[in-house]
């Protein structure tokens, strides 16, 4: 299973396929066999992590986000003109960007494309497909980060029993794509524009708050009671637009099986945690790994990886350098 | 990848979290085309900004970015919410809290628009249309019944703003930041941008000196009407020029509004 057909299939929601023999290099072999032989040393390792304990791509991301959005606020607010709009399209000192998913929305429906819709997503093409794709959900994405606090809130109600987490097929989430690219398409509504949460907050808060944000709270209180990050990791079709941005992306995070532990900290601290399915002992194919499409290279299994084995890395630039 | 015949607890694990999935798509399928209903129904009917096209097409173009709302100088243009449904998101106009009175002279909602929701193939204000205005309350209307306007437009709560191209040339002001004192009331005739601009290129002074902005067609009249009881009245006639920019009808000084702006999309179906 080669790696760009495996990074897509796992996109549309397929699970992980589990490597064959052939599939690994010798290399890896090597290091798999060595591994076999040591000890996992428990308490070493919680020792580790303890010690670890580094925040530095959730600040950075947090911090990137949170400017972005108030970029788009401030504009507005205090007429600088800086960045005019709001995420589903916009224009930076006058150069147009368009959302994907907002413009793609709109072709459907409206069937024309405008030369400034064509640029601006060709420019926002262009960026995602350096920064990574699905970079726009956890580094942009107004709606993330509230729904990362939610997601916060919602482990420690698993923790403390109140509630439990119920998962869904992932490709539920391909499966709506394809419906609401077919709704854009024969009803000639942008349906999908109508009820995403990604606009709608941006709206809120560029223009101010409106009764719609009941639609995003109990999208919320779902993922606070019902289901961990449901909408991001089931339901968006942003995610899967931008997944396939990041699919051929150069920049994504890439995993090293040397130092690695396997003890599984970073799987349990992401989002898609199917795309780390590679660090679970004996499964890496290569002594090095680039993690896939769905990846949102939010950095929090680098911030949890207490042996550098997981990093971003820019396809073809240590080669350069 | 090898077909394992699944235990019995796994199954069922799968085939409830099948069902599950079944379920969240539906919901959340279900859950976008209550969006329709406003829709259909008209229920929320809303007046589209300068050179909106036909509404359906509006709706299917406008990416909800608000580029529009952010380039307006009297923050004419709203956003439509939750009872909008698939309008949600998108720009309309109240022309009761703030009609568009065309002060930024070059139409910079439709430069604006990355879609062409709002039309590129407008230029001009005449060539645009929101709707037509029409008397709705003819006995409300203080022409009609042959009384003048003294003081200020509306109560203190109202917001609006308008160009005098006499008082500031360039920044639209509070409309009540102005006192009238009008023999007989023809607010709506004085704040009508069409008539604005017709006077100016009947002075030969066409805004920003372009011929091409001058309206070819009258929006609005007072005219003389005959009555028994020797009171002087005059009614307004909505002309072919109307536009339906919204001015006449946010500055009319009777609560509610004599004159009142229909919506193209309404008028097209009669």
């Amino acid at each position: 299973m080669n790696y760009f057909k495996e990074s897509l299939l796992q996109l549309l929601g397929r699970d992980p396929t589990r490597p064959t023999e052939e599939d690994k290099s010798p290399e890896v072999k090597i290091i798999h066999f060595r591994k076999k032989g040591e000890k996992y040393d428990r308490e070493a390792v919680q020792k580790e992590h303890a010690d670890h304990d580094s925040k530095k791509w959730l600040r950075r991301r947090w911090i990137t986000l949170i400017l972005v959005n108030l970029l788009f606020v401030l504009s507005y607010a205090l007429d600088i003109q800086l960045l005019e709009g709001a995420l589903t399209a916009s224009r930076f000192f006058g150069f147009h960007m368009a959302d994907l998913n907002s413009a793609l929305q709109v072709t459907l429906a409206y069937k024309h494309m405008l030369i400034n819709l064509v640029i601006g997503t060709a420019t926002i093409f262009i960026l995602w497909f350096l920064l990574g794709g699905r970079t726009f959900c956890s580094w942009v994405c107004p709606y993330h980060i509230l729904s990362e606090w939610t997601e916060w809130l919602h482990l420690k109600f698993v923790e403390k029993g109140w509630v439990k987490d119920h998962d869904f097929h992932r490709g539920t989430r391909t499966v709506l794509y394809f419906i609401f690219a077919l709704l854009a398409f024969f009803t000639g509504y942008t349906v999908y524009e109508a009820i995403s949460p990604t606009g709608i907050v941006s709206r809120a808060l560029i223009y101010g708050p409106g009764l719609i944000l009941l639609w995003v709270g109990f999208i919320l209180l779902i993922e606070l009671l019902y289901s961990r990050r449901f909408w991001c990791r089931y339901a968006c079709p942003i995610g899967l637009t931008y997944g396939l941005v990041g699919q051929i992306s150069p920049l994504r995070v890439i995993y090293t099986v040397d130092n690695c532990h396997h003890e599984g900290e970073c799987r349990k601290v992401c989002l898609v945690p199917h795309v780390l399915d590679t660090v679970i002992k004996g499964k890496a194919t290569d002594t090095e790994v680039p993690i896939g499409a769905d990846c949102t290279r939010c950095g929090l299994c680098i911030d949890a990886c207490p042996t550098n084995s997981l990093k971003y890395n820019f396809k073809g630039l240590n080669k350069l350098l | 990848m090898s077909k394992k015949k699944l235990s019995k607890p796994l199954a069922e694990k799968a085939r409830r979290r099948f069902l599950r999935s079944l379920g969240l798509g539906a919901a959340v399928i279900g859950s976008s085309l209550v969006g329709f209903y406003p829709v259909l129904t008209q229920s929320a009917p809303r007046l589209r900004p300068p050179g909106a096209l036909k509404e359906q097409e509006y709706l299917a173009s406008c990416i909800k970015c608000g580029q529009c709302v952010q380039v307006c100088p009297v923050e004419a243009i709203l956003l439509g919410d939750l009872e909008d449904g698939m309008g949600a998101g998108a720009a309309h106009i109240d022309a009761r809290v703030q009609g568009c009175d065309f002060s930024c002279d070059g139409l910079q909602c439709v430069l604006a628009c990355p879609t062409g929701a709002l039309s590129h193939d407008t230029d001009y204000p005449h060539q645009i249309h929101i709707g037509v205005a029409r008397i709705d309350k003819p006995k409300l209307c203080l022409a009609m019944q042959g009384k003048g306007f003294k003081g200020k437009v509306r109560d203190p709560s109202f917001t609006g703003k308008f160009r005098y191209n006499e008082i500031d040339r360039w920044n639209p002001i509070p409309v009540r930041d102005r006192d009238f004192d009008l023999e007989i009331c023809d607010l709506c005739v004085i704040h009508c941008p069409i008539e604005i601009r017709i006077a100016q290129c009947d002075a030969g002074k066409p805004p920003s000196g372009d011929t091409n902005q001058c309206p070819p067609q009258h929006a609005i009249e007072l005219r003389p009407m005959v009555s028994s009881d020797g009171i002087k009245r005059l009614e307004p006639i909505i002309l072919d020029g109307c536009v339906g920019c919204g001015a006449c009808e946010m500055v009319c000084p009777t609560e509610p509004a004599a004159i009142v702006v229909d919506m193209e999309s309404i008028l097209a179906e009669g």
